[in-house]
């Protein structure tokens, strides 16, 4: 290859733009814990509503917990709601407004504890609308409680000598319940714990967005992420637990489809 | 023109919901409200509306919240132990500054009390209800004509405030028929734009809708900002319907259901001679202070007769300012005061 052609090829890739911000997502810094999943779950959802070209008629409803400014972070319409009612909220705007694309990002405890009941009905009534629902396993806003997905033995701050299921009950799958209803039709666990699960993530809520702009009902993706400040570890090892312990209990892979 | 047709107040609370242009209703089964849902169910249907039997009184009060986020008129309604569930629902949505009519059809309490009518509900109406430093605008009307009316107005009135209108009716007004006139179906709802609205931010920035506000100094401005507004609509909307008052020594003052035998137990008074007058207020919050303090100028006595224990009476007391002796006369759990009861208590009093 000549110098010329050499230079020339260098300058083509230095123009294309391979990797950049997605223009849903601001260009702030994030207020998140250093290993937490959240900056990739929200990356993830700005990325395929930039994809499918759909950032100005998208109306988000962020929750109450970790993800609670997430309208700081994303540049389309967003508003909050009381924790848990997040999927009556997104209801009440998707079927006055069907026409624009409804997502909910939720925590669990915001979707799985205190927001169980609107989660089950918004289902249950095949609203057309998608729910990205972020599991760590506890409460990280407030300092790191049990959860009602902490699994069992996991040390929280309300779980001191680790979740009894005697005292405290079982870890709730909420995809594997929602799964029996007829108006949900498509559900899918994926985790951000590696490069390669962060693809399989990204197909996960593309498919669960199309779901949704195609008509044909509820689809939630349930994205297993890190919390290393309330699991106590460093962002590795959490990253490695979700391999070794998260995984085992909360399997990734497509519950239902359609 | 005239066009009158016999309604419960349930009903005719709906009808003015549906003229006023209300999108979406959203409602929970529950005694002496059910009427509405049932006819919500039916008149939405057939305009082409949304409506939607919610799994809980906290899912349709933030079904409201949803839609009233995303620029449409919203209601939703109740009676009192579902009312205290939409409480959290209620202070966001005035936190956030959302527009949405709530109607509650009083009933006995505490607890799960009774189905029978009431005004245990007045606190909760006026002072507050949920957390936080907000007011709600309360409307109480006395008739079916006024369900209609009044609910057709508020939703002028949450628009015009970005503010939550409470219908404070009960089981009484709610459940009985009365002639309605329907003159108002001949109006045209004029709904204001909404650039504030969740509706895609295609050609403008994005909005966002929110009450968190993690700074002190920045929260102290929003609730700087909210009660600025609320001095405006208390300087601006107090209303008051008031009755015989001229030359009155001693003036009733109830509102609702209450304020008809009220009214009929003063015309008895004033057939047998004695100088009583009623004051009933329309709105409970902002109350109607001025009117109740300008007529302390002749009446030296008040009488405030309530279906509870004695609430709004604190409210009298409060705009009276000890210019007049205030009297209370209740009933409570669903008893209803009896056009005698309230004239045996005018006579006890001169």
């Amino acid at each position: 290859m000549s110098k010329k052609k050499k230079v020339s090829r260098l300058k083509q890739a230095n123009n294309e733009l391979v990797f950049a911000r997605p223009k849903s997502l601001r260009d702030i810094e994030m207020h998140f814990c250093a290993g937490c999943g959240h900056g990739i779950a929200h990356r993830l959802v700005c990325e395929c509503i930039d994809e499918f070209g759909i950032r100005e008629k998208t109306i988000g409803v962020a929750p109450v917990g970790c993800a609670v400014i997430a309208y700081d972070y994303w540049d389309f319409d967003v508003t909050e709601a009381p924790h848990g009612r997040t999927p009556a909220v997104a209801t009440g705007i998707k079927r006055v407004r069907p026409d624009n694309i409804v997502f909910t990002y939720q925590g669990d405890g915001d979707l799985a504890a205190i927001g169980t009941g609107e989660i089950i009905h918004a289902a249950n009534r095949g609203e057309n609308i998608t729910v990205i629902f972020v599991n760590n396993g506890v409460y990280g806003m407030t300092g790191g409680q049990m959860a009602p997905t902490t699994l069992a033995g996991q040390k929280t701050a309300t779980t001191m000598a680790g979740r009894s299921l005697r005292r405290d009950g079982y870890p709730l799958k909420m995809l594997e319940m929602l799964a029996v209803l007829p108006g949900v039709k498509y559900l899918e666990r994926v985790s951000v714990h590696s490069a390669q699960e962060i693809l399989r993530a990204k197909r996960a809520v593309k498919k669960a967005f199309k779901t949704q702009i195609d008509g044909k009902g509820f689809s939630m993706v349930e994205i297993l992420s890190m919390c290393p400040t309330y699991w106590g570890m460093t962002p590795l090892k959490a990253c490695e637990r979700i391999q070794s312990d998260v995984t085992t209990f909360y399997p990734i892979g497509i519950v239902k489809t359609y | 023109m005239s066009r009158k047709i016999l309604m419960c107040g349930n009903d005719a609370c709906g009808e003015g919901a549906v003229l006023a242009g209300c999108q979406l209703y959203a409602g929970y089964p529950i005694t002496p409200q059910n009427e509405l849902t049932a006819y919500m169910s039916k008149r939405m249907s057939e305009t082409g509306r949304v409506f939607i039997q919610a799994e809980s009184e906290l899912a349709a009060i933030n079904m409201v919240l949803g839609a009233s986020a995303a620029g449409a008129r919203a209601m939703t309604s109740s009676s009192s132990p579902g009312i205290s569930l939409k409480q959290e629902g209620i202070s966001y949505i005035a936190a956030c500054e959302l527009p949405a009519v709530i109607v509650n059809v009083q009933r006995g309490g505490p607890g799960l009390g009774n189905i029978a009518p009431a005004q245990s509900d007045y606190f909760q109406s006026v002072k507050g209800g949920g957390h936080g430093d907000y007011r709600v605008i309360v409307l109480a009307p006395a008739s079916a004509q006024d369900m209609l009316e009044y609910t057709y107005h508020a939703f002028d009135l949450a628009d015009k405030y970005r503010n939550p209108v409470l219908i404070l009716s009960d089981g009484l007004l709610g459940q009985m028929m009365e002639p309605v006139d329907l003159k108002a179906s001949d109006r045209k709802p004029q709904i204001p734009e909404k650039p504030w609205a969740l509706t895609g931010c295609a050609g403008r920035k994005a909005n966002f809708i929110k009450s968190l506000i993690l700074t002190d100094v920045e929260l102290e401005a929003h609730n700087i900002k909210l009660q600025e507004k609320y001095n405006i609509i208390k300087e601006k909307e107090a209303r008051a319907e008031v009755f015989n008052l001229k030359n009155s020594e001693i003036v009733i003052v109830a509102y609702g259901s209450v304020a008809r035998l009220a009214k009929a137990a003063v015309e008895k008074a004033r057939a047998k001679g004695m100088k009583a007058g009623l004051i009933r207020p329309i709105t409970l919050w902002p109350f109607p202070d001025k009117i109740i303090r300008d007529a302390a100028a002749t009446a030296k006595k008040f009488l405030v007769v309530e279906m509870s224990a004695g609430q709004m009476v604190e409210d009298v007391m409060l705009a009276l300012l000890g210019k007049a002796e205030v009297n209370f006369y209740g009933r409570m759990g669903g008893m209803i005061p009896s056009e005698e009861e309230i004239l045996a208590k005018l006579e006890s009093l001169l």
